[in-house]
Formats: C-alpha cells, structure tokens, sequence
C-alpha cells in the first residue's frame, strides 16, 4: 500500500491526462491563428467525396458536412473518430499539402490515450498524401493502443484528402 | 402509426418555401439565401439526430465481439494423436455500459468449441465484467472479473492482432493465457510513456498432489477457493513509437488454498514488443517457481521469438520458435516442448483476417503433432 501511496502522489505531480480534454477546440484554432480564427468553411461529404472519405474510413462518415478554417494557405481541421468504443477529437493543421500539427483535444477511451504524446504524433509531421489517398509514411504503432493508431491515422488521410478537395472545388463558407 | 421525427419535420419544413413564378432577381437570391439558411438549420438537425443515434455517444452502451473458426490438420508421431478438426474456437461478444463519464462497465462472454454440454467440450465462460471507476485523470480503479495484466496476448488477443491460427503455446501453458481472475485492480500513468497495473485478485488453485500444470490451476471465478489472494503487479513503456517493454511479476502465498502444506508460487515474465515500417519483432519469457511441487513442476517456464514481415497493409507473413517446459525443475522428467510455426495472415478489411500457418514440433518425449493450421477470424 505504501508503493501505491507513493505511485500516486508521483504520478499526480506529472502534466499528464490518460482520458479527458487535453485542449478545446476553440483554443486549438485560437492557437493555430494567433487569435485570429477565420469564419469557418464547409465542405459537403457527398458523390465522389462521400463515396472515397467512407474509403479511407472503412466505414461511411456520420456527417454530412465538415467544417475547417483557412487563412491563407494554412487549413486547420477539427475531426472525430472512434477508436474502440468512444469518439477521438483529432486537431490537424495543414500548410501545402502537408501536416504540420497534428493534437489529440479530447481523447475519451480507456486504453490507448499514448497516441497523444508528441513522440506519437510527431510521425505525422510533414506527412502527405498519396494519389491512392495514403499516407507518404508509414505509422509506427503502439501496442494495446492498435484501434486508436489506426483512427488517427485514417483522419490524418481524411483530412489531408478534404484539404485536396477544397483546393480543387473551392467550396462555399 | 408512424410519426414523423424532428429531421423529416425540418426537411418539410425547408421544402415548403414557395416559389415565386416572375420573381425578380434580387428575390431570388433572397430565395436562396433563406434555403441555404434553412439548409443549414436542417443539416444541423439531422447531424444532431445521427450523433445521438449512433453506438457511441448518445447511446451509453457499446457492443462489440470477436470470434476464430479454426481447421487443424496435424499429424501424430511418437504417441500423440493426429489432430485433422474443424472448431469455432471461440465466439465473444462484449457488453459495456457508461453509468457517467467516470464509471463504466465492460464485459465479455465467450463460448468455447461452439457447444457447451456435458458431452462437449466446449464451454461459456464469463472472461470479464467489472465497473471501472475514474479516480483522477491519471488513474483509475476497477472491481469485478477481469485479465490478468501479463503478457503480450492475454489482454490483447483479437484474431486479428496476432499471427498464427492458435495462440502462441508458451503464453498458452506457461502465463497461462487467457488467464482472468476476480477481484480489484488500480491503473494508470506515472511518468510520459509509462504505466502501471497493481491487482490483488482471486488466484490459482493447483490442489495438493504436488503435479500440477499452472493452467490447470486456474479457478475462473467460478466458487473460486479465495483463501489464499494473489498479487500481481505490471510496469509498461511505451515511449517510443512501436516498441513496448514490460514486466509482470505475481505471487500468491499458498497454492493449495489451505487444504495442504502452505505453499507459494510466483510468476515472473517480460517481453518487448517492436514494430518499424512492416517489421515487427516479439520476444517473451515467462517462469514460475512453485514451491513444494515434485517432479519438475515446482519450475515451469518459456519463451518465444517472433519476427514477422507485413508487405503490404493486407499481407504478412511470420515465423515463430516456442520452446516451454511444465516439468522444468527436472530434466529427467522429458518435458521440454518445442514447437516453430511458420505462417501468413491476410487481411481483407483490418478487422477481418484469414490465416494459415504450418507447425513443426519437436518434443524431448518424441511425441509430436506436425502440420498446417487455416483460421478466419474478426472483431467488431
């Protein structure tokens, strides 16, 4: 009992969370944009673009539409998926078709919360996609956090491809 | 009688806009502004709808399962029966409740070799329920039947994340996996990229006659004798994509649980887990010290190598050298296995895989089975 005592108050001094919010979504973007966060755009999951993010996804998205943010040519996409049981929020910044943040903002599984370490994450940095909608890289994963690695790299793709598609079609806020 | 529901409502709704037939051009960007207005309101609507539809987080209940169908086809030498069989190994659904956001309920029942009846040799068997309570951030508690913190499968062992038909045969009749025991168990993180597990559970009862595999010493948490606790604790790294280090010790004071000489038994296992680009690597030892066992069971212990290649996201292949020993503690006694699979998975879907894998056995008593194995397995 007294290892546990001393684990626990160890471990409470660390700035570390396993489950829970890590970072808004809105202080993400304020983040991203130095507190000057664009109107948010939309892009319609429909035709072609339904048919290839359910592709990526392995299964069709639950939304109709998804929201991002651009200024300039930096993208920032606020996206979810669930891993085992529960929804991940994933924060992505792309500049020039590439990946140059990727945050894990809420994170509401038992197991497999290390995916939002940056010595995780940091694999995603730089990372583009192929013309079969892949990723450049390949992804190195965790043990017991297999189902989590594997959403967040299909959203990594998600939103790299979304990224493409706005770029190419130009849609309307 | 069918009602109609608020997204069906909302749809109408924005339908319902009249059109004008000689309106101007200034009415009819109004026109469209108001339906990209009510578009929007109806797409929130019906987005709001699914979310609180879907399995996770509108319903609190979460179901999901796995389950392997198997065909051995092994020949016998030396004494050991051939093996040539078709099994549904196992068939596993999971059940899980969020009383809130910071206590849970997770279970998973299984049936073993399709029919459970006294004829059959198949069986139901309740792997894990337990209420899991949120303490902190960092840490978190759980009361109930649950597994073993130990090993590379024996929490982790959905058809498709390992390679090979069967199970690897050292975690099998050494750890022994799939090894669940009843009681409370404290979680969690203490430094970036480590963490902890410290259980205090039912444990094994290996009887009195001083002869006994630890597999078969497990009670299940059926009337499980609980003189005599067991302890076990786990310390895990995972601070480098890909690799995993970890250690397990358990112990328990008296394996009779009272019913003869008071004696103890421990485990000490670790293993390393690696993966880079399509290379991964898996290495595990596992002994036990029984105390007061004869004929070399007081020593029982193993390990394994496994290096496997995966070519594609679909594609992988492996090979794997198992050597284990129930009767260690005495060489006399012949009870070294050693078993080298060699075998391919293909994955259809990352969910779904088909495996065949061949085996090679060589036994200190001679007494092998030889031959190739085929699965199809899942997870939902």
């Amino acid at each position: 009992m007294k290892f546990l005592f001393i684990l626990l108050i160890f471990s409470t001094s660390f700035p570390l969370w396993a489950r829970g919010t890590y970072q808004e979504p809105t202080e993400f973007l304020a983040e991203t944009f130095q507190n000057n966060v664009p109107k948010a755009s939309v892009i319609w999951l429909s035709g072609e673009v339904r048919k290839d993010v359910s592709e990526i996804l392995t299964h069709k998205p639950n939304g109709l539409r998804v929201r991002y943010w651009v200024k300039d040519k930096k993208s920032a996409w606020i996206l979810e998926e669930i891993g085992k049981t529960e929804p991940i929020t994933i924060g992505f910044v792309i500049n020039n078709n590439e990946i140059i943040q990727t945050k894990v903002l809420i994170f509401r599984e038992s197991r497999g919360s290390e995916i939002r370490h940056d010595f995780f994450t940091r694999q995603f940095s730089n990372a583009k996609l192929t013309t079969e909608n892949k990723l450049d890289r390949t992804i190195d994963g965790i043990t017991g956090a297999t189902l989590s690695v594997r959403a967040l790299t299909r959203l990594s793709r998600v939103a790299l491809y979304l990224n493409n598609q706005r770029l190419t079609k130009n849609d309307t806020p | 009688m069918r009602y109609l529901n608020l997204p069906t409502l909302a749809i109408t709704a924005a339908l319902s806009l009249p059109i004008v037939a000689n309106a101007s051009e200034a009415d009819l960007q109004k026109q469209i502004n108001e339906l990209k207005a009510r578009l929007d309101v109806t797409t929130e609507v019906i987005e709001s709808s699914a979310s609180t539809n879907k399995s996770t987080g509108g319903s609190k209940v979460q179901i999901g399962g796995y389950g392997e169908m198997h065909y051995n086809n092994l020949n016998g030498k030396g004494g050991a029966a051939d093996k040539t069989e078709m099994d549904f190994h196992r068939f596993v659904l999971f059940f899980g409740y969020e009383f809130s956001d910071t206590i849970r309920f997770f279970s998973e029942v299984e049936i073993e070799h399709a029919l459970a009846s006294s004829s059959a040799s198949g069986e139901v068997e309740l792997e894990q329920a337990y209420i899991e309570f949120d303490i902190n951030k960092q840490h978190r508690v759980k009361a109930g039947v649950f597994l073993i913190p130990v090993g590379i499968i024996n929490e982790t062992h959905e058809p498709n994340t390992f390679y090979g038909v069967e199970r690897n045969p050292v975690e099998k009749n050494i750890i022994p996996s799939t090894w669940w025991e009843g009681g409370t168990a404290l979680s969690g993180e203490f430094a970036k990229g480590w963490q902890y597990d410290v259980s205090l559970t039912s444990g094994l009862d290996l009887g009195t006659t001083g002869t006994t595999k630890v597999r078969s010493g497990r009670q299940k948490v059926s009337n499980a004798q609980a003189k005599s606790l067991m302890t076990a604790a786990r310390v895990k790294w995972t601070g480098v994509p890909g690799l995993e280090l970890a250690a397990t010790v358990t112990h328990q004071d008296d394996y009779t649980q009272g019913l003869g000489t008071k004696n103890s038994a421990q485990l000490i296992e670790t293993h390393a887990v690696w993966q880079k680009n399509g290379f991964a690597l898996r290495a595990l030892y596992a002994s036990w010290k029984v105390d007061g066992q004869t004929s070399g069971y007081d020593k029982q212990k193993g390990y394994y190598i496994e290096p496997s290649y995966k070519f594609t996201d679909k594609v992988g292949v492996f090979a794997r050298y198992n050597q284990y020993d129930n009767q260690a503690g005495d060489s006399s006694q012949n009870g070294e296995k050693k078993q080298t699979d060699i075998g391919v998975n293909y994955w259809p879907h990352p969910d779904v895989v088909i495996k065949a894998d061949y085996q090679s056995q060589d036994n200190a008593n001679n007494s092998d089975q030889n031959g190739f194995n085929l699965g199809i397995g899942y997870q939902f």
